[in-house]
């Protein structure tokens, strides 16, 4: 009845559960932990110091903290050796929304939310066809109408003055959102058999990567003007989106190269052969399979480039990093930066953050049944 | 197994086919007629281009010299750049690869309707009911909605079998198809290749299984060093091979 080597089905013979380890927390604690003396003093010494280092940052940023000071002398007398948060909380409207006319700040605000939901909506696999085109149309409709306003009875408001939260995510979202499908085009012709489209998108690629997006967004605002004709301008912010969008678009291109690259052969011969032609082979054999080799990385350049829009303030664009560093100009709270930049930090901690998880679970989700 | 298939209509002709890679020479002047429902099976040692000649059919790489013409719809249709022929060619060709070259990403079903949806604008219901029936006959119904991925090497050539024959060719081009194959799964794909043969497909099998050429095949090809050497009905060609480059093969394959 037990003999595996007549072939017996396995429902058949008896099988038992694999060999029990050192189970419950305790047998975790002892196996990861302390497995032996240099493990143990290891794990004392590093907790010891995790605790020392933690200790001195709550002090810090909670039990000495004063959080409804006036003013910033008000702060270092009441709390000496404390965070003063009374100064973010005073400054986060020009923070999140910069030079956005005061008595105007929920225009940004609810931007902001459209924006957010936006992106959180287009998470879902289940919007991946047209649905998705839907929800991105009415978001920007959303958000930028309350932006520019000069409609339903909205007050004009230039981009010059526009600042904070929603600029950093326009720029990011919209220059990301471009700059894919730009990517992607430039990947494609980089390997394609026609020499003039692939010289030309060498010459993007190696063109633009071979640039500071410094300079690039240098270029878009002080040279670009002069080659234009007099008289016709382009919105400064939009010649920033168009750097970015330039700027991520070689990025991209690179790695999605590199998924490409990954697809085997006979993908591309079963394809042809049963006759799906260009097109309809790039479109649903290839891409989706090089896309989902290079999600890592690819998440790894949105995250870098979400934060990289901050460098607008070259051109005098006021992003969140932007406008926070002008809050903490103020003379009556000298000597609390620190206290914006951690604020600044957290706020772009949770963003980061949160595509790093979201692409953990988006590979889950596409390796679901492609793995045994 | 041999038939008269002499007043069969020509669908694929090879005139002075010649190949090169790079200096290489693959293929050398090569002649052949296939006839409607006509099976052959194509033999010969590794390096010899059976598979490069059957690929050349279908286009997959591309010949240099020589004709290269196949029938659709009663039509000759003559292999050059004109990128119309080589679709109109493929849809008429299926072919099935010695790696499967399942789709990984998509779902069985997937595999099968991708093609005839996309290509033939067939609509999406009726793709799916020709897909099942196609499934039922190689009989992994059952696996519809799994991932290639999932399955044996063996129930993925069938899958592999089934996605070309949803495309409704009238030839079937076989590359080694049981070659990747573990020995317990060469029969499962082979019964699903006679079964198609006995209803008549036009077939073009490269392959070593000498037992299927015996039973299956109209004619027997054998090739080497990109040519063909030579040709004959099943029967003929096994009993007395003519020549003895034919003989030495068969005397290594057959008797190891």
């Amino acid at each position: 009845m037990t003999d595996i080597a007549s072939g017996a089905a396995p429902a058949t013979r008896t099988s038992r559960p694999p060999p029990r380890g050192e189970a419950g927390a305790i047998g975790w604690l002892r196996k990861n932990l302390f497995g032996g003396v240099g493990d143990g003093l290891t794990t004392i010494v590093l907790l010891a110091l995790l605790v020392w280092g933690l200790w001195g940052f709550v002090e810090w940023a909670v039990v000495n903290a004063n959080f409804s000071a006036k003013s910033g002398p008000e702060c270092t007398a009441n709390s000496p050796g404390g965070a003063c948060w009374a100064f973010v909380r005073d400054k986060y409207r020009l923070i999140f929304f910069g030079t956005f006319p005061f008595e105007q700040h929920w225009r940004p605000l609810f931007a902001c939310i459209a924006l957010f939901a936006m992106l959180i909506a287009s998470c879902d696999r289940r919007f991946w066809n047209w649905r998705l085109a839907v929800i991105w149309l009415a978001g920007s409709g959303v958000a930028l109408t309350l932006m520019f306003g000069g409609v339903f009875g909205l007050s004009f408001v230039e981009t010059s003055s526009w600042g904070g939260l929603p600029v950093t995510l326009i720029l990011a979202t919209y220059g990301l959102a471009f700059a894919f499908p730009l990517g992607i085009l430039a990947a494609l012709g980089r390997r394609s058999k026609l020499p003039l489209i692939k010289s030309l998108c060498v010459g993007y690629i190696e063109l633009i990567r071979g640039v500071p997006l410094i300079s690039l967004l240098i270029m878009a605002s002080v040279m670009l003007p002069l080659f234009l004709p007099s008289g016709f301008t382009i919105d400064k912010f939009l010649r920033a989106l168009v750097a970015v969008v330039l700027f991520a678009g070689a990025y991209i291109a690179e790695i999605v190269r590199g998924g490409l690259q990954a697809i085997p052969k006979g993908q591309y011969e079963a394809a042809d052969a049963l006759g799906l032609g260009y097109a309809r082979k790039t479109f649903f054999i290839v891409l989706p399979q090089a896309l989902q080799v290079v999600i890592p990385p690819l998440v790894n350049t949105f995250v870098g480039f979400f934060k990289d829009t901050s460098l607008v303030l070259i051109i005098g664009i006021f992003d969140l990093l932007n406008a926070g560093e002008q809050a903490i100009v103020d003379r009556n709270w000298s000597g609390f930066a620190n206290e914006i930049h951690v604020f600044l930090a957290m706020v772009y901690f949770v963003m980061c953050f949160a595509m790093s998880r979201y692409s953990k679970y988006l590979e889950r989700e596409l390796n679901k049944g492609v793995r045994r | 197994m041999a038939r008269d298939l002499s007043n069969a209509q020509t669908v694929i002709e090879l005139v002075k086919v010649n190949k090169w890679y790079g200096q290489f020479h693959v293929l050398t002047d090569i002649d052949l007629k296939v006839r409607h429902g006509e099976k052959i099976v194509i033999c010969g040692p590794s390096g010899s281009g059976k598979s490069t000649l059957i690929r050349c059919v279908n286009r997959l790489e591309e010949h240099q010299e020589g004709v290269i013409a196949v029938s659709v719809d009663g039509r000759r249709i003559e292999l050059t750049n004109d990128v119309k022929n080589i679709e109109a060619i493929r849809r008429e060709v299926g072919m099935v690869f010695q790696s499967f070259n399942l789709f990984p990403h998509l779902t069985i079903l997937h595999n099968l309707t991708l093609a005839p949806i996309w290509v033939k604008k067939t609509p999406k219901k009726e793709a799916e009911e020709i897909a099942m029936s196609l499934l039922q006959r190689v009989r992994i119904p059952e696996q519809a909605m799994k991932f290639p991925g999932q399955l044996s090497g063996g129930q993925q050539q069938r899958v592999a079998i089934a996605r070309a024959l949803c495309m409704r060719p009238q030839i079937m081009l076989f590359d080694e198809p049981t070659s990747a194959l573990d020995p317990e799964m060469v029969k499962e794909v082979l019964d699903v290749m006679i079964e198609l043969a006995n209803e008549g497909m036009t077939m073009v099998v490269v392959t070593h299984e000498m037992g299927f050429a015996r039973s299956v095949a109209d004619r027997v090809i054998f090739m080497d060093r990109g040519e063909i050497v030579e040709q004959g009905p099943p029967t003929e060609f096994f009993a007395n091979p003519r020549e003895e480059r034919t003989r030495t093969f068969l005397g290594q394959i057959l008797h190891h």
